[in-house]
């Protein structure tokens, strides 16, 4: 039986810097995930939506433009009203301190700040799905 | 673990999306529950029309099916999207990325897309691939499409299951479509010249039909040619027309029927390969002593064709 | 000395001395290597340089190829101008700090649009939600650009756009602002970034596909060679290319390719290449590998200048000058010890200065963490006046040329970045080497090595896998734009909307539609819209409903 963990990387909003998206992406298929990546300019309801045909395991998200304090609760909503909380979200990009305890007390699991080795993100993935 | 098969075969049945992505999901992991299900699906399920799309990466493949579906859609069809993309021999992930082409139609309530490796199990692949076919079919999904990258024998495979197969290839393709000829040739109903508005299109276009014409199988069914052009839309009208054409031709001459036997018969093959190698080979190769095996026969104590004799209590 | 006298010594110290002692005392690494990935050796010397000839390959400031500048006198005369990206919020915010920096001794504009005015979506539109004043500042109508100026004299100062595909629209804008003013266009000094290739590589904030979007960049070119002769009608990006992970060859080899493509599409549609190569301009990176990113910039001149030549035949010297501008790497920057991050800007702007920049933009130092305050934007120009003013960078022209190392990178730079123009020229120019992924899969490919190269600690980077303090990173003191800009910045667009005269903005929009169709420059019924206070939105959905939308291709 085989229990591949699988993850979507998602870029919500209107920001264009996928190189993080894209490394880690690569980074989590190289760990042995399937990765579903979803491109540019997502809002929350196509990210929702492919989460859940997709039936992942984790959804990663990656915001430079610092639209997340509205664009997360958006995503977290609509998971929650699809009856697919048990999805961990986790974060990264450019995400002022500030916003972290917010971010989290919506239910995102981590954020991650840049230069945060790959290693680390994937030991917390498999950390999070084992649970 | 599934309290109720029942349940679940309903909640599919309904087309809740989360349902129907938890059984695909415990299809592909090959849980004793998809097990379960599968048994009642097949007893009472006949498959939605299956259409497979294949060709090189960067053909515009993903393209042509987010067209094709819009134009379905128009029409109000619910249709079920199967995007197949390898998985890597070292690490065993893979990047499965074509939902980047389907922007347009991911939000479609009649529309459901899923990605999915594939994972390199013997013979495991189709199996989960067609199970997954026959969910959507439960679902309500009148057309499935199933899109693989590349045109190797494992591709070939895949779409050998569907009832029309296409291939997507753009008029830069000519050496590869020379040397890929003899598999991809034979299978395909329906060819689609990509990215048209290029030079050599017309000649690609030639080519193709030259090779087409040289087909052994000389049925009633002359597979065409198309030009399009994805990105602009332009010639998808044609191949929607083309597998209607297709369609009401399999239908009018009983070979629906008859592709479908051939399709269980594969499904079938893959079940009792999967099976064996379940039960017999996987505890062999195991076991320590198959190792030792080995290292006899590299030391020519010992030769392969009695071993397996041997270990297969043959 | 002759050469091969040289050649002698030479293998004997490396032999006798270098290599004996390396073999006792061992060296820090097994290999050496440039931020490119190239082989550092211990020691350059004349024979590195030996075959490069000093008037065709180096020459004089202000001399074909331009290797060593392009003005003759340089710095001595003008220093570079100093440039911060700045914008976010409304236009009133922006203005307020674009006259702060100005009054600090800046000397050029440089505006930051938000995302929806970059991808040509109105404040109110539904993706731009959460995104309307963020990473720039909001433009709608007119209205909010001549508020974004107010006060600010656009004879005096030269302002720089980061816009690309909307990029006549806000063009058309800053004309009519300075027609208010009473500045007459040819006297309007600037830049719009206007560089839709690298949006496909590496920004992405693409509205239309690749043929079009080349159609309004040349419409441009040749409505500014007629109208608007000061202004520098793109500004031909490496910058983004290098952030999105390539080395500084590929930013080097794709930035002169995308130049490429610009001036054949020029040229297909019958401009006279003196006509508007003199006003392209470029816009590099600058990163941490400061010799190497020396040698860059050097070989990015002499390049360039031998294409005109070779390619496109160009006959005056100004079309065969790269004027560039340079921004810090925002890559670099860490969140771990943000301070650290001060460092990193000086020396990245040392190699911009060394270089021969003509303008520059220092990052602030808090920006891996968000949108820099005022004193981290104060701090980022005093970098940029210190070099200026103390150390004496700027006292002599081109100060690294000679030296057998930088002389021997940058002709090195040159040929491995004409290795890959030649493939790309073999997959039918940069446009369709797009469109088959190929860039961008060299640049992702590299991505990952800098990444993998930083996890194995081959790449050390102060603070983040090595020096690290536990607790690091924190920074509770940075700007936030005011949540309720998104709110008034609808009620105020809606207010224009209702003032203005509908009948006018239709009219003007059914010409835009005509235009595109009729292959009519864009330009001149876009002014008219823009006069008439049609939104940036309804100007791209004109277009939008002609042109058709760009849709990614590859991972």
């Amino acid at each position: 039986m085989d229990n591949i963990i699988k993850v979507l990387i998602a870029k919500p909003g209107l920001d264009g810097h996928d190189r993080g998206a894209k490394v880690i992406a690569r980074g989590l298929k190289e760990a042995g995930m399937e990765v579903v990546y979803t491109g540019l300019r997502q809002t929350p309801e196509q990210i929702v939506r492919s989460a859940i045909q997709e039936d992942v395991d984790v959804i990663g998200l990656s915001i430079l433009s610092g639209a997340h304090s509205y664009l997360f609760p958006e995503i977290m909503n609509r998971l929650k009203k699809a009856d697919r909380s048990d999805v961990v979200v986790i974060a990264g990009g450019i995400i002022p301190e500030d916003d972290h305890k917010k971010l989290k007390e919506l239910g995102i699991k981590a954020i991650f700040q840049p230069g945060t080795p790959i290693s680390k993100i994937v030991d917390f993935i498999e950390n999070e799905v084992q649970k | 673990m599934v309290d109720n098969i029942d349940q679940l075969y309903a909640d599919i049945q309904r087309g809740n999306e989360n349902t129907i992505a938890k059984a695909i999901s415990m299809v592909e992991d090959g849980t004793k529950d998809a097990v379960k299900l599968m048994k009642k699906v097949y007893r009472n399920i006949e498959p939605a029309y299956l259409v497979g799309i294949s060709g090189p990466p960067g053909s515009g493949k993903s393209t042509i099916t987010q067209s094709i579906v819009q134009l379905w859609r128009k029409e109000n069809i619910k249709v079920a999207i199967i995007a197949i993309d390898p998985t890597s021999h070292f690490s065993g992930g893979a990047l499965l990325g074509d939902r980047i082409r389907m922007d347009k139609i991911s939000t479609d309530q009649g529309v459901f897309i899923r990605s999915m490796a594939t994972r390199g199990s013997l013979g495991g692949l189709n199996s989960s691939i067609y199970d997954t076919v026959l969910i959507f079919s439960l679902a309500g999904f009148e057309y499935i499409i199933i899109e693989t990258v590349g045109v190797g024998q494992n591709e070939i495979d895949i779409v050998k299951l569907a009832d029309t197969t296409i291939f997507v290839t753009v008029p830069e393709a000519g050496d590869e479509i020379q040397a890929y000829k003899a598999g991809l040739m034979e299978v395909g109903d329906i060819f689609v010249v990509n990215k048209a508005d290029r030079p050599k299109s017309k000649q690609m276009v030639l080519t193709i039909e030259q090779l087409v014409s040289f087909r052994e199988d000389k049925n009633i069914w002359m597979p065409p040619v198309l030009a399009t052009n994805a990105l602009k839309e332009e010639g998808i009208t044609d191949i929607k027309k083309r597998i209607n054409d297709h369609h009401i031709y399999l239908q009018e001459n009983d070979l629906l029927q008859k592709n479908r036997r051939e399709v269980i018969r594969a499904q079938m093959i893959n079940l009792m390969e999967k099976k064996l190698n379940e039960k017999y080979i996987s505890p062999i190769l195991k076991d320590q002593k198959f190792f030792k095996h080995i290292e006899l026969i590299c030391k020519k104590k010992e030769d392969p064709y009695s071993v397996v004799n041997e270990l297969l209590l043959l | 000395m002759s050469k091969e006298d040289i050649d002698k010594l030479y293998k004997e110290w490396k032999n006798n001395k270098f290599d004996k002692t390396a073999q006792r005392f061992g060296e820090r690494k097994k290999e050496f290597k440039s931020d490119s990935n190239r082989t550092v050796k211990p020691l350059y010397s004349p024979l590195d340089i030996k075959d490069l000839d000093y008037t065709n390959k180096i020459s004089f400031p202000g001399d074909y190829p331009f290797t060593r500048g392009v003005y003759p006198t340089m710095y001595r005369s003008k220093l570079w101008t100093m440039r911060q990206y700045a914008g976010f919020g409304n236009a009133k915010e922006t203005n307020r700090r674009f006259r702060y920096l100005l009054e600090q001794g800046q000397t050029g504009l440089s505006v930051a649009f938000d995302l929806p005015t970059q991808i040509g979506y109105d404040s109110d539109y539904p993706l731009a939600r959460g995104e309307v004043g963020k990473v720039g500042v909001a433009i709608d109508t007119l209205a909010d650009m001549e508020l974004l100026f107010d006060q600010i004299p656009l004879d005096e100062v030269s302002t720089s756009m980061t816009i690309n595909s909307p990029a006549s629209i806000l063009l058309a804008m800053y004309k009519v602002v300075a027609e208010k003013q009473g500045v007459s266009s040819e006297k309007l000094a600037g830049t719009i970034q206007n560089d839709i290739l690298k949006e496909y590589i590496a920004r992405g904030t693409y509205i239309f596909p690749p043929e079009p979007s080349l159609r309004i960049i040349t419409d441009i070119f040749d409505y500014c060679s007629k109208e608007m002769p000061r202004f520098n009608t793109i500004s031909i990006s490496g910058y983004h290319i290098r952030e999105a992970g390539s080395d500084a060859i590929q930013e080097l080899a794709f930035t002169i390719a995308d130049g490429i493509e610009y001036v054949k599409a020029a040229v297909d549609i019958g401009m006279d290449v003196d006509e508007f190569a003199p006003r392209l301009s470029f816009f590099f990176n600058a990163q941490m590998d400061l010799f190497e990113e020396i040698a860059k910039f050097r070989a990015a001149r002499r390049l360039w200048a031998e294409i005109m030549e070779e390619r496109f035949k160009a006959q005056k010297a100004k079309s065969k000058m790269l004027r560039f501008h340079t921004q810090t790497a925002g890559s670099a920057l860490t969140a771990q010890q943000p301070m650290n991050n001060i460092m990193r800007v000086t020396l990245q702007a040392l190699s911009a200065v060394l270089g021969g920049t003509q303008s520059l933009h220092t990052n602030s130092y808090d920006e891996a963490m968000g949108l820099p305050t005022e004193d981290s934007v104060k701090i980022a120009l005093r970098t940029q006046q210190l070099i200026a003013h103390e150390t004496g960078a700027a006292d002599t022209i081109d100060p690294l040329a000679g030296s057998y190392y930088i002389e021997s990178r940058t002709d090195h730079l040159v040929k491995e970045a004409r290795q890959y123009i030649e493939k790309i020229d073999e997959l039918g120019g940069m446009a369709q080497a797009i469109e088959t992924g190929y860039i961008q899969r060299e640049i992702q490919e590299n991505a990952y090595r800098l990444q993998k190269e930083i996890e194995k600690k081959d790449r050390v980077v102060v603070g983040v896998n090595e020096f690290i303090e536990e607790g690091e990173g924190k920074n509770n003191n940075l700007l936030k734009v005011d949540p309720t800009v998104e709110k008034e910045q609808i009620k105020e667009l809606n207010n224009i909307k209702e003032k203005r005269d509908d009948k006018e903005v239709k009219d003007a929009l059914t010409q835009i539609k005509k235009a595109a169709v009729n292959n009519n420059n864009l330009m001149y019924p876009i002014i008219k819209a823009v006069k008439a206070y049609a939104t940036i939105g309804e100007i791209s959905d004109a277009l939008r409903e002609e042109f058709g939308e760009y849709e990614a291709q590859y991972i």
